[in-house]
């Protein structure tokens, strides 16, 4: 579904991303670790389509369709969605009428009409249960002054609203208490479809407990260097990323 | 000799179109003084003004406070000083031009001529009516000693020369511990039924003590013709009275607006000034405070959204001249095609005026190349236990931002609307009218041009 080819993506003439190459099935969950400033969060960013990096080679193409020049909305409605490590403040616009915004734009995209009003209630009633969201929290202004915790449920309740085919979560967890990630898990698990797939972002193996990935990938200096199963992850953890590094410069 | 002179001046009045608008106000201040009761006292205070006026003329851009907004472009246009003819408009035609969702006293002036069809006023225990009865009736004397022309300029030249004119606009007096049971709204038409029409509304408002009053204003022309209006109000807050004026600029781009504000406040009172700019050829807003007492509040705020080759040069200023009083002023902008602004806030505090908290906030969006906005902050402090702060900024949209809004299916340029939407925002989140919030709310997504995808 999901296809990087020797992905190479730069800013400001600076290289971080060297060549990466990743294939994600439906129905896949993903995990991209690595320590800090080995380039996820830009992986990320790039796959979303921004526009700050220059992919200099190789490519990023979704159910086979090359996304070089498509725009991050149009890739939103193609199916890609990114759960930001830093979710932005937007006062004066509610959670709710920004999902009504991004919901019916996303439907516009793909030539459809505006969802019917009642119809939008009942699927923001049923994913602000998923998520364990209460009826206030939607009426406040998207983000601001929001706790870590709550940014980042509100994140998972955005992908949960727009259904999307590849979501990518960076660094989901941080900043959440481990009741907090617990809902997140329990959200996108439930998400969770042979059609759908995800790739998750994270330093820590924490996440990975609850998520639990089919693969797991080492990125270190903008290359993948290592991937295997989910025994990866607890190995990271145990002896931290020194050793990859080591197995890498060699 | 003297006598001819007047005649030959007043034969021009009106007709000759070289003559400078400068010497066109001035010759028709005779033909104006033929229609007013030239041994009241107030029109002293007229004569006076005329002569500072001819003394002065118009400011150019040589002065400071006018370095940014040239006249002299309106100067050239030839302007009917006093309207030729009465026009009458249906309410059904300008009924959008109202905040008909709510009920509300109205004074409407049809080309600076009274309305009394479009007005609802009153006298129940509160006067909201008119400055030409007030200038006039015996039983209103006392108060005009008291209050007309007193917080006014009496040197800066536009004031004086709507001073020299003054004789129509919005009396408003609310006697104490009284408040009016709804907002008054003073709106003024101009129909352009013949040439470029110069107006000069003068507008006199008294809050006694503890009594209180929400008004909102409207300038709004209805013709491609060319309209200027120089007008002047004067507010006096007595103490603990509460005022909310909201200042609604969404004129057309033949329109242009000099609005001289002029407010006294007294001891623990609180006056509030909203000025929402969206349209216009040219506004000007000279917005002054005098805080004349203890414990006040004065709070202005302002959005300002152009585009096109509009205009808008808001100057504020504050005189805290007695100590524990505090100010606020967020001024936002959002600057498009070749639009340009500025803001110069003035914040005085006075040697005595100890522990003064005056902030002042000024952030600007420029969305288009040609657009500018030149911002500055002026402030003389001579008290030592003050708390002042002041800020300016002028940017683009937070890439960021965008990229967050994009990511979730948001075309760029409705997520730069939306941005902006956001950034002008918390500004109405003081506003204390419901229904008028809502209305600036649908204007501002209106002027932004896009649908956001939700009723606002």
């Amino acid at each position: 579904m999901l296809e990087i080819k020797n992905l190479h993506a730069s800013v400001e003439d600076k290289e971080i991303l060297r060549g990466i190459n990743l294939v994600v099935n439906p129905g896949e969950v993903h995990a991209i670790m690595g320590p800090n400033g080995s380039g996820k969060s830009t992986l990320a960013s790039v796959i979303a389509g921004k526009e700050e990096f220059e992919v200099t080679q190789g490519s990023v193409s979704l159910d086979g369709e090359d996304l070089e020049d498509v725009a991050p909305e149009e890739r939103a409605h193609k199916g890609v969605f990114l759960s930001f490590q830093y979710p932005v403040e937007i006062p004066g616009v509610s959670v709710t009428n920004f999902m009504k915004t991004a919901i019916n734009e996303s439907r516009k995209g793909r030539g459809l009409e505006d969802m019917p009003a009642n119809e939008m209630l009942k699927l923001i009633r049923e994913k602000s249960e998923l998520l364990e969201i209460d009826r206030k929290f939607l009426s406040r202004s998207l983000n601001e002054g929001f706790s870590g915790g709550e940014k980042k449920r509100n994140e998972i309740f955005q992908m949960a609203m727009l259904a999307p085919k590849v979501a990518i979560l960076d660094e989901t967890d941080s900043g959440l208490d481990i009741d907090a990630l617990r809902i997140v898990a329990n959200g996108v698990n439930k998400l969770k479809s042979k059609d759908n797939a995800v790739i998750v972002i994270t330093h820590y193996q924490r996440l990975l407990d609850y998520i639990v990935p089919d693969f797991v990938h080492v990125l270190h200096n903008g290359k993948i260097v290592k991937s295997g199963c989910k025994e990866l992850a607890m190995e990271l953890e145990e002896k931290g990323y020194d050793w990859i590094k080591q197995e890498a410069a060699v | 000799m003297r006598q001819a002179d007047a005649v030959n001046r007043e034969l021009f009045t009106e007709n000759d179109k070289n003559m400078s608008l400068k010497e066109k106000l001035i010759s028709s201040f005779m033909a104006f003084e033929n229609n007013v009761d030239v041994d009241h006292p107030v029109h002293d205070v007229r004569t006076e003004a005329i002569k500072n006026f001819e003394a002065k003329g118009f400011p150019t851009k040589k002065e400071e406070a006018w370095k940014y907004t040239s006249l002299n472009s309106l100067q050239k246009v030839d302007f009917s000083i006093f309207p030729k003819q009465q026009n009458a408009l249906e309410y059904k035609d300008v009924k959008k031009y109202f905040l008909h969702e709510i009920d509300s006293y109205k004074i409407v002036f049809i080309d600076g001529i009274y309305s009394s069809f479009l007005s609802e006023t009153t006298h129940d225990g509160v006067d909201i009516c008119l400055m030409s009865s007030a200038l006039t009736k015996p039983m209103y004397k006392q108060i005009i000693d008291v209050y007309f022309n007193k917080v006014a300029s009496k040197d800066e030249s536009l004031t004086t020369l709507n001073t020299a004119f003054s004789r129509e606009g919005a009396y408003i007096y609310i006697p104490k511990n009284k408040m009016p049971k709804k907002p008054v709204e003073i709106v003024h038409f101009a129909t352009g039924n013949e040439a470029a029409l110069m107006l000069q509304p003068r507008n006199l408002i008294i809050v006694e003590e503890n009594a209180e009053v929400q008004i909102i204003e409207r300038h709004q022309s209805l013709t491609s013709n060319e309209v200027l209006t120089n007008s002047v109000t004067e507010i006096f807050a007595a103490e603990s009275a509460i005022v909310d004026y909201y200042k609604i600029q969404n004129d057309n781009a033949t329109a242009s607006l000099i609005d001289n504000t002029y407010i006294n406040q007294k001891g623990k009172s609180n006056v509030n000034v909203h000025t929402f700019s969206f349209g216009g050829k040219l506004t000007r807003n000279n917005l002054n405070f005098f805080q004349n007492g203890e414990y006040m509040d004065s709070t202005m705020k302002g959005i300002t959204i152009l585009g096109e080759k509009q205009h808008v040069d808001h100057h504020t200023l504050v005189h805290h001249i007695e100590p524990n009083c505090e100010s606020h002023q967020d001024y936002k902008g959002i600057y498009g095609e070749n639009s340009t602004g500025v803001f110069n806030g003035k914040i005085i505090v006075d040697k005595i005026a100890q522990k003064t908290n005056a902030f002042q906030q000024n952030n600007n969006i420029l969305i288009s190349d040609k657009a500018t906005i030149n911002t500055k902050p002026q402030l003389e402090i001579f008290a030592d236990d003050v708390k002042c702060s002041h800020g300016c900024t002028i940017g683009q949209l937070d890439e960021d931002a965008m990229f967050y809004l994009q990511s979730r299916g948001i075309p760029r340029r409705e997520a730069q609307a939306l941005l902006m939407y956001a950034f002008a925002n918390n500004v109405l989140e003081s506003v204390r009218i419901p229904e008028l919030k809502t209305r600036i709310n649908k204007l501002i997504a209106k002027k932004l041009g896009v649908n956001l995808g939700f009723d606002l």
